[in-house]
């Protein structure tokens, strides 16, 4: 049971119970839709940026734990944050999870950190990046594209 | 139980089976396997391993080519499975039964072929909704360029097809009909005999996906009047990348060739080329010889248990596993057909599958979590996915219990 324990923390048990900003947006400035074939996860992702910030956040659908979680995690960390932030902490949260994050402290981490044990199951890799990757997407200017983790 | 699968079930020793199968022996996680993906593939007898081998380490050779004595032992023993698929689902002649990599390639053939020469614009194709994407994108392809219309004959609220809307849906427009013996997501049973004779009377030529029907059931072509009927090798204790297309000779006949190449012509100029007699015109190039063998290996093995034997084991499991994962609160059952494959779907309140799927394996229970290749199915039952244990003839009930202390493991994971 450990390293389930490790895997779904309280964090994300409570993000997946209530996500934060899980919403449409009316004044979203780009959408993208973000699927994971493989078990069904669909989520849209909304964002309000305004030059160089992302002044908000918002997500809707469906999936597992981890990538509702995930999802829920995501808009609360990168809400306010410039594009250059949002892409580093992209890059913090990938290292973490396929197991790369061993140089990576706790103030690099924040609450990112819940989602230490993901890289103990390699399966579940996409379904904690589907909604960064979607993110990522939206800040690029693809708006209403759909991307894919599979 | 009467007194006939009473004598059935006696006569079926699953430990003794599940000697045969020596990834059965192995741990998982620390874990017995518990194996209950059997929907997706089957685990594959020591019997079916040793034919592979003995291939590679006696016999391997190309087929139909050389005058060399391999290349005669390797033909045989090629063209002896073809013998036993005959046997096996009781064909009228080794003519009629192509080799091809699996169900999937088995439909497009008979879609790229059959479908391109006959389906015109304006005229209909017709499906259920309980189909496998296999069973669907290759007439969305048809239909896409012939202007044709893929129709879709509705599922009541057990995943049952509805045969009056089914019969409804038939029409002089309607060219081909093709469904699922058996429903990989939900397990569900269609009754297509009736099927196949209410598509007949309209004149439409039917092709069954008997990916499922082959591993559970006695599979008689002839008394189905099933025009073509596909299945895979790796469902029924087989290799993977094998598979069979039944179609009644004289269809078959009438049909163009797919592929192009070696193996399927009988002369060869740049003027004009000569294809090839049956089955040969459909198996280009060289064939997956080790799949044939094992293919057949398979066969003689669930035919030296019996498949009635099987399936009456297998009717026991469905019903055991099927009550006992009703006692967990909040799970629920999709697909409650009353005659079912030994396939249970499932959802469990408040937690996705996905997160199911890997609760259960670290317990070393292999289940399949997501939408099963069946969207359309998902999506009638607005759910976005599932759970589903499907069983095989080495399973126990034993097993079902394990699958229940596990689902008890994920609920307390998610308290």
């Amino acid at each position: 049971m450990d390293e389930l324990r490790e895997l779904y923390q309280q964090v994300i048990l409570d993000h997946n119970k209530n996500p934060r900003n899980y919403h449409e947006m009316g004044n979203a400035t780009s959408k993208v839709d973000g699927y994971n074939p493989l078990c069904g996860d669909h989520y849209t992702v909304f964002l309000n940026v305004d030059g160089d910030v992302i002044k908000d956040v918002s997500f809707t659908g469906n999936g597992c734990a981890i990538s509702k979680a995930s999802a829920s995690v995501m808009s609360a960390t990168v809400k306010g944050k410039t594009r250059d932030e949002a892409e580093q902490l992209f890059g913090t949260f990938h290292r973490l999870v396929t197991g790369e994050g061993s140089g990576l402290s706790t103030a690099d981490l924040g609450r990112l950190a819940a989602f230490s044990g993901v890289s103990e199951f390699p399966a579940r890799v996409k379904c904690a990046t589907l909604a960064w990757h979607t993110l990522r997407s939206a800040l690029a200017g693809e708006q209403k594209e759909v991307i894919s983790t599979e | 139980m009467s007194r006939v699968v009473q004598r059935v079930a006696e006569a079926f020793d699953v430990h003794a089976v599940r000697d045969d199968f020596p990834i059965l022996r192995r741990q998982i996680r620390g874990k017995p396997l518990v194996y209950l993906d059997n929907a997706a593939t089957t685990q594959k007898p020591q019997q079916v391993i040793d034919r592979i081998v003995r291939y590679y380490t006696q016999e391997n050779s190309n087929v139909h080519r050389g005058v060399h004595y391999l290349s005669e032992v390797a033909t045989l023993a090629y063209e002896n499975v073809r013998t036993t698929v005959k046997r096996f689902i009781n064909a009228r002649d080794v003519k009629e039964i192509v080799f091809t990599r699996g169900t999937t390639e088995a439909i497009n053939l008979f879609a790229q072929t059959y479908g391109r020469a006959n389906v015109k614009e304006g005229d209909e194709i017709l499906v259920t909704a309980i189909e496998h994407h296999s069973n669907i994108v290759p007439w969305q392809l048809l239909c896409e360029e012939k202007s044709a219309k893929l129709v879709v004959a509705p599922v009541n609220d057990a995943g049952e097809v509805i045969l009056d809307e089914f019969a409804k849906l038939l029409n002089e427009r309607t060219r081909i009909v093709g469904f699922g013996h058996a429903s990989n997501a939900l397990g569900t049973i269609n009754p297509i005999k009736e099927m196949i004779a209410l598509a007949h009377d309209a004149g439409a030529v039917v092709i069954v996906d008997g990916a499922q029907g082959v591993p559970h059931t006695v599979i008689d072509v002839q008394d189905l009047d099933a025009d073509f009927y596909a299945f895979s090798g790796h469902k029924v204790y087989g290799p993977t990348g094998i598979g069979v297309l039944y179609g009644k000779e004289a269809l078959l006949d009438a049909m163009p060739p797919w592929q192009g190449g070696g193996d399927m012509i009988l002369s060869v100029s740049f003027e004009k080329t000569t294809y090839n007699a049956l089955p040969y015109k459909f198996e280009a190039g060289t064939p997956n010889i080790e799949g044939v063998v094992g293919l057949g290996a398979a066969l003689d093995y669930v035919a030296s248990i019996g498949i009635e034997h099987i399936a009456a084991h297998e009717q026991e499991l469905l019903a055991y596993a099927t009550h006992r994962l009703l006692e967990i609160e909040g799970l629920r059952i999709i697909g409650t057909a009353a005659h079912k494959a030994s396939v249970i779907s499932f959802t469990l309140a408040g937690v996705h599958p996905h997160d199911i799927g890997t609760i259960l394996d670290q317990e070393g229970i292999a289940i399949r979590t997501g939408h099963h290749c069946a969207q359309p199915i998902m999506m009638r039952f607005n759910i976005p996915a599932t759970g589903r244990a499907s069983f095989g003839m080495y399973n126990t009930l034993e097993e079902a219990d394990v699958l229940v202390d596990g689902l008890r493991k994920v609920i307390e994971v998610f308290r």
